[in-house]
Order: C-alpha cells, then sequence, then structure tokens
C-alpha cells in the first residue's frame, strides 16, 4: 500500500479555479479595485502621518496644511479613546459571535441576531429596576451583577432559540435570500414587540455602585469599562474552550463544514443548530448586560446599531471564524473610537466627533476591499460554499 | 471493532472467497428485501433486492444514474423507500435515523471521502465516534487505526484538508471504522482519485476486509471492485439486472453490455473518465 502512494511532500495540484484567478485577463472592475484600493490606503496613510506630524509640533507646515486648527491628542486622551474602543469593541465582538455561528451552521445572516441583543439589554433592565426596588442592587451588586447575567442569557437564549424553531426551521431548504429576509421580519417583530410590551420610551438600569463609575488609578479607567472587558474576555473565553475542545462543539463545527456528513456521524443536526441559536443567544444577553452597565438605557431600537456593527465586525474578521469574530469586533470598536481624531481630524474634516458610525462601516469598506473574505476568513473552495 | 465482531468476522472470511454458497443458511447481516424508491417522480430504485453476509465483500456495480447511490441513502436512512423493507441485522428499519443504525453498525465511507477539511485528522476521526460512550473503546479503536494506517499517526494534529487524496482517503475510512462498524458501505471508493491512489484504495478495502470487517461496496469501475469483491450485482436504471459471484461476474459478457454500454476499451481504468461525467 506505502508503493502507490505518492510522496508525502508531493506538490498537490493547485484547483483549476485558483489557476484561473491567476491567468485571466485583468477587467475594467479590477483596475477601478486596484485604484480604489489605493486611493483609500493613500487617505490613511496622509491621514495619519499629518496625526503624526502634528503631535510631534503643532505647528509644523504638514500638520496645519489640512486642518489648521488640530488640537491633537494628549496621552491620557488617546489612552481614553483606545480603552472606549476596547470596551464598546469587546461587546461587538460578543455578539458578531452570534452571526458568526448562525452563518457558519447555516449559511445565511441572522439580521434579527441584534434584537436578541436587545432583548437582553432589557430583560437585564427588567431585573436589575426590580432588584433595586428590592434594595439588593446596592447592597449586593456582585450577586445581583451574576442574578441578572444568568436571567439575561437565559431569556435571549430562548428568543433566539424559538426564533430558529418559528421562523428560520421551517425555511431550511429554501434558498438562502429567503432566510434573510425573514431574519429582517423578526427583527421588526421584536422591536415592535418591544415597544408594545415595554413602551417607547427610553428606560434606564439603575445607578451603579461608585466604584464600578469611578476611575481607577490602574490606567485611570473607569471600573465599568474594565468590568466589560474582563467580562468579555472570559465568555469568549468559555466560547472558545466550548467550540473548540468539547464534543458538542466538535459536532457544531462539524455541522458548519458538512451537515450531511455530520448527520452520517450520527450528529443531530437539528438539535445542533438549536444549540448554536442557544449559544449565540446566550453571548448577545451577556453584551446586552454589559452595554446597559456601561451606558444605562435602553430604548427598543438598542439592538439595531451595535447589531449592524457586529455583523460589520463578523465580516472584517471573516465571517464563520470565531476568533475573528473577536478580533473584528474589538478592531471595529477601536477604529471607531480613535479613528476619527486619528486620521479624519488631521485631513480636515469637520464635526469628527460625529462620525463614528460613518468610520465603523468604512473600516468594513476597506478591510473588504482589501482582503475581500476578512481578515482571518479562508478563502473556500468552490465546492465548498456552493 | 470491538473484539467479538473481529472474532466472528474473522472466521467467516476464511472462506470468503466462496462466499456466497457457505452463507446460504446464515441470515444476513443487512438487506433490501423488494425495495422501491422515488425522488419526487422519479423511480430510483425497483424491487431491488440485496443480502449482506457477515464477513463478505461485495459490491455493486451501474453506470451513471443507475440507482447506486439511492441504495446507498435508502440503506442509511437519508431516502425513505416507498415499498419494501430494509432490515439491519434481522430489524426492520426502514422508519429509523440514520443515527439509530450508525449506532447498530452501519457506517459509509462517502464518495471524495468528504472528510471535514477544517478539523484536524484526530477531531475527524473522534467524530466517527460520536455516538460512543465507551471512552476506553474509542481510544482502543484509534490505536486500531493507526496499526492500519500508520501513516495516520504522524498527522493527527493537522487539518484533514491539508493531507494527500491518499492520506484523506486513509482517515475517510478510520474515521468509519471510529464509529465500530459491522458493516461498512463504500460509496465510489475510485472516484476522482489518481490511478495510482485508485490502486491503493483498493488495497486499503480488501486490507481491512482481511481483518474481519463486512464490506458493501458501490463502483462504477467493474474490473476493479470484482477483482477484490466475493459476490456483486449490477444494476441498471434502478434494477438488478445480474447477481452472481465476482468470478462468474468478470466471465459474463453480459456484464459489458448491460452496462458498460458494450465500449470495448471502457471497462478498465475507465474510472477517471466516468468519474468526471459523474461530477
Amino acid at each position: 500500500m506505502e508503493e502507490g502512494a505518492p510522496p508525502s511532500g508531493a506538490p498537490r495540484h493547485r484547483p483549476p479555479r485558483a489557476r484561473a484567478r491567476l491567468l485571466r485577463p485583468r477587467t475594467r472592475v479590477d483596475w477601478f479595485l486596484t485604484v480604489l484600493r489605493v486611493a483609500v490606503l493613500i487617505v490613511l496613510a496622509v491621514g495619519f502621518a499629518a496625526f503624526i506630524a502634528q503631535e510631534i509640533n503643532p505647528d509644523n507646515p504638514f500638520a496645519r496644511w489640512a486642518n489648521p486648527d488640530a488640537a491633537g491628542l494628549t496621552g491620557a486622551q488617546f489612552r481614553g479613546l483606545v480603552i472606549s474602543g476596547i470596551a464598546q469593541g469587546s461587546m461587538y465582538g460578543l455578539i458578531a459571535l452570534g452571526y458568526s455561528m448562525v452563518y457558519g451552521v447555516l449559511g445565511f445572516i441572522n439580521f434579527a441576531h441584534g434584537e436578541v441583543f436587545m432583548v437582553g439589554a432589557m430583560t437585564g433592565m427588567i431585573t436589575s429596576n426590580k432588584l433595586a426596588d428590592a434594595g439588593l442592587w446596592e447592597s449586593n451588586f456582585i450577586g445581583s451583577l451574576v442574578f441578572i447575567v444568568v436571567v439575561s442569557i437565559i431569556v435571549s437564549s430562548l428568543t433566539a432559540v424559538v426564533m430558529e424553531r418559528v421562523a428560520y426551521r421551517p425555511l431550511r431548504g429554501a434558498p438562502r435570500l429567503i432566510p434573510l429576509i425573514t431574519s429582517i421580519g423578526v427583527s421588526f417583530f421584536l422591536q415592535n414587540a418591544s415597544v408594545v410590551l415595554l413602551g417607547p420610551a427610553s428606560k434606564s438600569y439603575p445607578n451603579v455602585p461608585d466604584w464600578v463609575k469611578a476611575k481607577h488609578t490602574f490606567l485611570q479607567i473607569e471600573g465599568a469599562k474594565i468590568l466589560v472587558i474582563v467580562v468579555a474576555a472570559l465568555s469568549m473565553a468559555a466560547l472558545w474552550y466550548y467550540v473548540d475542545r468539547t464534543k458538542t462543539g466538535k459536532a457544531m463545527r462539524a455541522v458548519a463544514e458538512d451537515a450531511e456528513i455530520a448527520s452520517l456521524m450520527g450528529i443531530d443536526v437539528n438539535r445542533t443548530i438549536v444549540k448554536v441559536f442557544a449559544v449565540g443567544g446566550a453571548m448577545a444577553g451577556m453584551a446586552g448586560i454589559l452595554w446597559g452597565i456601561l451606558f444605562r438605557s435602553v430604548i427598543h431600537t438598542t439592538g439595531f446599531l451595535p447589531g449592524i456593527k457586529a455583523f460589520s465586525a463578523a465580516v472584517v474578521g471573516g465571517i464563520g471564524h470565531l476568533g475573528g469574530a473577536m478580533a473584528g469586533g474589538l478592531s471595529i470598536g477601536v477604529a471607531e473610537s480613535v479613528g476619527p481624531l486619528l486620521i479624519l481630524e488631521p485631513l480636515g474634516v469637520s464635526g469628527v466627533s460625529q462620525l463614528r458610525d460613518a468610520v465603523a462601516f468604512s473600516m468594513l469598506i476597506i478591510v473588504l476591499l482589501v482582503k475581500p473574505s476578512g481578515l482571518f476568513g479562508e478563502r473556500l473552495p468552490a465546492e465548498d460554499r456552493a | 471493532m470491538s473484539t467479538g465482531a473481529s472474532g466472528a468476522a474473522g472466521s467467516a472470511s476464511q472462506d470468503g472467497g466462496s462466499g456466497a454458497a457457505s452463507t446460504a443458511e446464515r441470515t444476513p447481516l443487512l438487506e433490501m428485501r423488494r425495495v422501491n424508491a422515488h425522488y419526487g417522480a422519479v423511480h430510483a430504485l425497483r424491487d431491488v433486492d440485496l443480502s449482506i453476509y457477515q464477513g463478505e465483500l461485495v459490491c455493486l456495480l451501474g453506470g451513471n444514474a443507475s440507482g447506486k447511490s439511492t441504495t446507498l441513502k435508502t440503506l442509511l436512512g437519508m431516502l425513505t423507500p416507498t415499498s419494501g423493507e430494509v432490515v439491519l441485522d434481522g430489524e426492520v428499519v426502514n422508519d429509523r435515523p440514520i443515527s439509530y443504525r450508525v449506532a447498530r453498525g452501519i457506517t459509509m465511507v462517502p464518495e471524495n471521502r468528504r472528510l471535514f477539511k477544517r478539523l484536524t485528522v484526530r477531531e475527524n476521526l473522534q467524530l466517527g465516534a460520536y455516538l460512543r460512550k465507551d471512552s476506553d473503546g474509542i481510544a482502543a479503536d484509534m490505536e486500531h487505526v493507526y496499526e492500519l494506517f500508520p501513516r495516520v499517526k504522524e498527522r493527527l494534529g493537522q487539518r484533514a484538508g491539508t493531507l494527500s487524496g491518499g492520506e484523506q482517503q486513509m482517515v475517510a475510512i478510520g474515521r468509519a471504522l471510529m464509529s465500530q462498524p459491522r458493516v461498512l458501505l463504500m460509496d465510489e471508493p475510485s472516484m476522482g482519485l489518481a490511478p495510482a491512489l485508485v490502486q491503493q484504495n483498493f488495497e486499503l478495502i480488501s486490507q481491512i476486509h482481511e481483518a474481519g470487517m463486512t464490506v458493501f461496496m458501490v463502483e462504477q469501475n467493474a474490473n476493479m471492485a470484482l477483482g477484490i469483491a466475493d459476490r456483486g450485482w449490477v444494476l441498471q436504471t434502478g434494477r438488478v439486472v445480474l447477481d452472481d459471484t465476482a468470478e462468474a461476474l468478470l466471465a459474463n459478457p453480459a456484464l459489458r453490455t448491460s452496462y458498460l454500454g458494450g465500449g470495448k476499451g471502457a471497462s478498465d481504468g475507465s474510472s477517471g473518465a466516468d468519474g468526471t461525467a459523474a461530477g
């Protein structure tokens, strides 16, 4: 048997498609994309260079060239922006995991996932206010926090599972556009359900203890941000362990890659998909609580923008890739926090502090221009993703 | 493979050459009784009777769209027959899901291997044992797979997609063996492989068969398959048209006319051409 096999180091055949990509003549679209890529990179480089010039000497001509009024950033301001970006980005990362996992197993974007996050935040708001009424919130903050996290994870997981059962499973065999559009409908349903049940006004979490609000000596970071970053990191580590090391996690990855063969192994594909929705919902619920602790205010549309940004994060990181979702979340969070002042202000753009969202989505476009499969995404051969 | 199963299989395979005669009085391990199956309006299987006995290596031959894959799907439970019975070890399993049948000793090495390419070789093997709870037995079977395919052991931590075609074939067979099957179904083992690898693949199949495994192989390459099989059937447009021992089938001029369409040079080395047509 050994003689028949080629030596293990023998070159493998390049798939015909990849060869075609190299040999194909460049079209006008290719040139356009190349020009666009170069232009974007020049804008980024010039903005960044102007920022550096300005930091070195605010009065040098290059710094003054585009924006005579630029103020630059102090070290403390910069650090503050980065920390806020990481805190917000880690929440995007938590939400992005749900987009990425569902895309992995079912191949469509569940646009209602942002609303699962909103449900988690709302559940946390209701539970924490009840606890505050009972006086437990102040007397035992950590215990209350654990309690609202558990309740919120249960509620948002259930929301995601019911959503799968009612809205997506009946469409399992349908073209992917159909569950995608359905998910937009589910998203509207959940937003409006929240208005019906809780009213359209914005609602707030109870006051957090002083030690959470205060800036701590460690790097001058607010307690809430430390809490958010630590809890998000722990959740991601737990999820990574679950997906990478446990039997269920292996089953999830197997179903994501080839559901038919996974069922041949004896894996219950439907049950695995339900677990994927439950875990994604739990992560979104966790993010909802962190959002409430950090911003203290929730409304029925709370899920929309973070949801879309988390989706962007999942794409930036490479959809279907869990580490990518986390990295994408962090990079979008930091980019939208730092980007306006780092790149845009030195270029003379006015009103930069209102351009966070534009920066977040520009980040998506830039990554897609440069690496369409995302930061960690792999280009799959056509046979795997038809 | 449990020691019990391989022991029984070992004794059966000693007279494997003339399997058909000596196994007639025993109950088949896997059986199809007058099975009809449909894809929508297409009548894919017509009154198909098959019986596979412990320790045999049997093959089902047929051209494209003759119903070979449908037969496998029906045996595994991916397709429910419209009439007739699928019998696994004496039990009618028509309405049982795949997982039930896999837990009772039937598994398949799919066409083109279909490994989980992004998972490691070790994870692929572990998934083969997904339904099993006996961690000691799983570890022992892992060792057994390494004994059969020492090359697999060197590649355990690698992603399956990075292996060569021949190594992937070993992992695919290893993964199937990890479910402790009593009968192993092989879908088109020669499909999509270079000729040297096809040869290697058939050697792997006879190797696991000699180790006691019951193998049911579905194949287009009649000469290769009948070269190692005990018995065979020929399927044509969903109907079994020939049912005989391997020697008799090889000698049968009707084999060529019935399913190779009478082409002169088509019978040997034809898998490549057929393979691309089927893909």
